[in-house]
């Protein structure tokens, strides 16, 4: 009974407190989200990533580091389940270890990046003016670049390894939230909840900051999510031309390059890892394809 | 605007057809204005990672036993006493003469290199879009067509994939089973090495080059080398075109239009390429340019995996060597190149769809 009672508590049309308006939005969303299967399997996989990377040392059969040249280059067995690479190294292991790097890679982008353009984008559209038309000049300018090809050079000129790949991608990656946010603050700049806390002597700031950014976080969310995927083959990319993280770290791009030499007779020093940027990637993709259609309908494709 | 009159278009006065050509000229203009704007911004960035690099060019170029006076004078040869902005100004001047200055790896001017490795690149990706549009637009048609059925859940699915799949990857399964165990295609490189060099490059294009000195041998060689590396570009640029011409059509098929035709009888045949097609033909050139301008810089990754000797390969050793000229140099042309495309195709939608004008 207690578990009717809480439904129709959160399913309340004229919920009596906040806290039952907020938990009755989440609950409709998340029966929402569950009648979808594509996304639910997003969230699987994400979820499954996550617990990889928390639970590496538990879950991986051998130490990622350690070489057993007597072992080397084995196909998958019992033993190996994805076999050894040309030093002995038990390929599973390192790849679950390797999620520890793609999940932190992921993360530190969307902080690094995600904030920055919420930041520029809502600011441009709040202020307009020329403020709008510097900021989102600037924006463009960086929207039409190419992108690997930016994070390419940038991270030749910084030097090869994982911080300079992330701050790299995280450069490159910042125009479309700008967008994005400067268009949601649009939206709702002339609304009388703004006016009513400008009228209250609110400075530009605490509404940007308290007012503005909090309503774009739900696209922000989808858009984030929707772009992890392009994070995840870029950094990978990065890794496999051996600007990302440097050896011995058990990055999966670089994990790859590793196995190119061997790709004609031990294919698996090279193909497992790819499937894990695959896994991962379409998770992703699940995911954020179905947080869209649950959080931000109006955008995006209808079908 | 809208507050002048409230249908603009409803009574065309005289002077109207001028008055939209003058607009439409207005808009090119902008947008001529916006590709010179982002170029510039391309070479602000270009500078500024040059300025990051931790390495003092000055340094490398005199070494670290060089005498003080030695190396004053390669830093006012360098024009690195200059304040910042005298600089940049230098540095835009230099690229607009093409002086990208000397590649350390080959020793040689930069522009000379790219002018050699560019055809190559520019051969992978014109085949790879080609073959992007040819399967993709039929195939998102056919999506859209028959939604719900099981080859579009499968186009759906190949759509996903480009998103997913590292191209780097790709092309390495692609090279062991199309090359090693199937020995369908031929291997890395542009033609094999005994017939490496005997073509003399006139457009660079070896197909072309190929044709134009009668060799049809290494004509057919080359295609051998080249169906591989343009097929997995054409891969990834088909899982974009037939997402996207998948959900063009399915706004169109959506409209009230389509039901009138069907109404009237029309074979679906024709209403599905005569009445929604049409319409999306000039979004999707917007889309094929755009998938046509990634795939250059797509090909970075895939020419490192079959040694094509493109400018993504001549990009990644520079990266490797540190080779700052060059990677800037490599970097300020696909970016022109890709800025170049972007413009070009948002120019072309305003003078082809009637609806932008």
């Amino acid at each position: 009974m207690a578990f009717t009672d809480m439904r129709n508590w959160l399913l309340d049309e004229s919920p009596a407190s906040r806290r039952q308006a907020r938990w009755g939005r989440i609950f409709r969303i998340s029966l929402a989200f569950r009648g979808n299967a594509l996304a639910m399997v997003g969230l699987v996989i994400v979820l499954a990533l996550i617990a990889m990377a928390a639970f590496a040392p538990w879950i991986a059969t051998h130490d990622p580091i350690a070489q057993d040249t007597y072992a080397r280059l084995r196909p998958p067995s019992a033993a190996n389940w994805m076999g050894t690479d040309e030093l002995g190294r038990d390929i599973w292991s390192r790849v679950v270890f390797g999620a520890r790097i793609t999940l932190a890679i992921v993360i530190l982008v969307a902080v690094l990046a995600a904030p920055a353009g919420l930041l520029i984008g809502a600011t441009a559209g709040y202020l307009g003016g020329w403020v709008d038309r510097v900021l989102m000049g600037i924006t463009d300018i960086f929207l039409s670049m190419p992108k690997l090809i930016l994070a390419l050079a940038l991270v030749a000129a910084l030097g090869p390894g994982i911080e300079n790949a992330i701050l790299a991608i995280a450069v490159t990656s910042w125009p479309s939230y700008a967008r994005i946010a400067r268009a949601e603050t649009l939206t709702f700049k002339n609304a009388d909840f703004i006016a009513a806390s400008r009228l209250q002597g609110a400075s530009s700031w605490r509404i940007v900051v308290g007012h503005i950014l909090p309503l774009c976080t739900s696209s922000m969310i989808v858009r984030v999510t929707l772009d992890m995927a392009g994070i995840i083959l870029t950094a990978a990319g990065l890794g496999f031309i051996g600007l990302g993280a440097q050896p011995p770290l058990p990055e999966w791009g670089a994990m790859i390059a590793r196995g190119r030499t061997f790709i004609l007779d031990q294919w698996w020093v090279a193909t497992m890892p790819g499937f894990a940027i695959i896994t991962v990637s379409l998770g992703f993709c699940f995911l954020g394809d179905g947080l869209r259609d649950v959080l931000d309908p109006k955008s995006g494709e209808k079908h | 605007m809208a507050t002048e009159t409230p249908f603009p278009d409803a009574a065309p006065k005289r002077g109207a057809g001028a008055k939209r050509t003058r607009k439409a000229a207005l808009r090119l203009a902008g947008i001529a204005l916006s590709l010179i704007v982002t170029l510039l911004g391309l070479i602000a960035i270009t500078f500024f990672i040059g300025r990051v690099v931790p390495i003092d060019p000055a340094l490398a170029v005199v070494g670290d036993r060089a005498p003080k006076a030695v190396y004053q004078a390669a830093r006012v040869q360098l024009g690195l006493d200059k304040p910042l902005i005298v600089q940049f100004v230098n540095y835009v001047k230099a690229v607009a003469t093409g002086d990208l200055g000397m590649s350390v790896s080959t020793g040689r001017p930069v522009l000379q290199d790219l002018k050699e490795v560019f055809p190559a690149t520019l051969e992978m990706a014109t085949l790879g879009i080609l073959i992007g549009i040819a399967l993709g637009v039929p195939m998102g048609v056919h999506a859209a067509a028959r939604q719900g059925s099981w080859t579009d859940q499968i186009i759906r699915v190949v759509g996903l994939a480009g998103y997913a799949i590292p191209a780097f990857w790709l092309g390495l399964v692609g090279l062991a089973v199309f090359y090693a165990r199937l020995q369908w295609v031929d291997g890395p490189g542009r033609v094999d090495i005994a017939y490496d060099g005997l073509v003399t490059p006139v457009t660079g294009l070896i197909l072309v080059d190929s044709l134009l000195a009668g060799e049809t041998e290494i004509f057919f060689n080359a295609i051998g080398h080249l169906v591989l590396p343009a097929s997995i570009l054409g891969f990834f640029s088909l899982a974009y075109i037939a997402r996207m011409t998948r959900s063009f059509m399915l706004d169109q098929l959506a409209q009230e239009y389509i039901v009138t035709a069907r109404v009237k009888g029309l074979p679906e045949r024709i209403v599905i390429w005569r009445h929604a097609f049409r319409p999306i033909l000039v979004p999707l050139i917007t889309v094929c340019a755009l998938s046509y301008a990634a795939l250059l810089e797509g090909s970075v990754m895939i020419e490192t995996i079959f040694s094509w000797p493109g400018i993504g390969n001549y990009l990644t050793v520079a990266l490797l060597n540190a080779d700052m000229a060059a990677v800037l140099g490599a970097t300020l042309l696909i970016g022109m190149v890709f800025i170049f495309i972007n413009k070009v195709s948002d120019a072309l939608y305003n003078v082809l769809d009637p609806r932008a004008r």
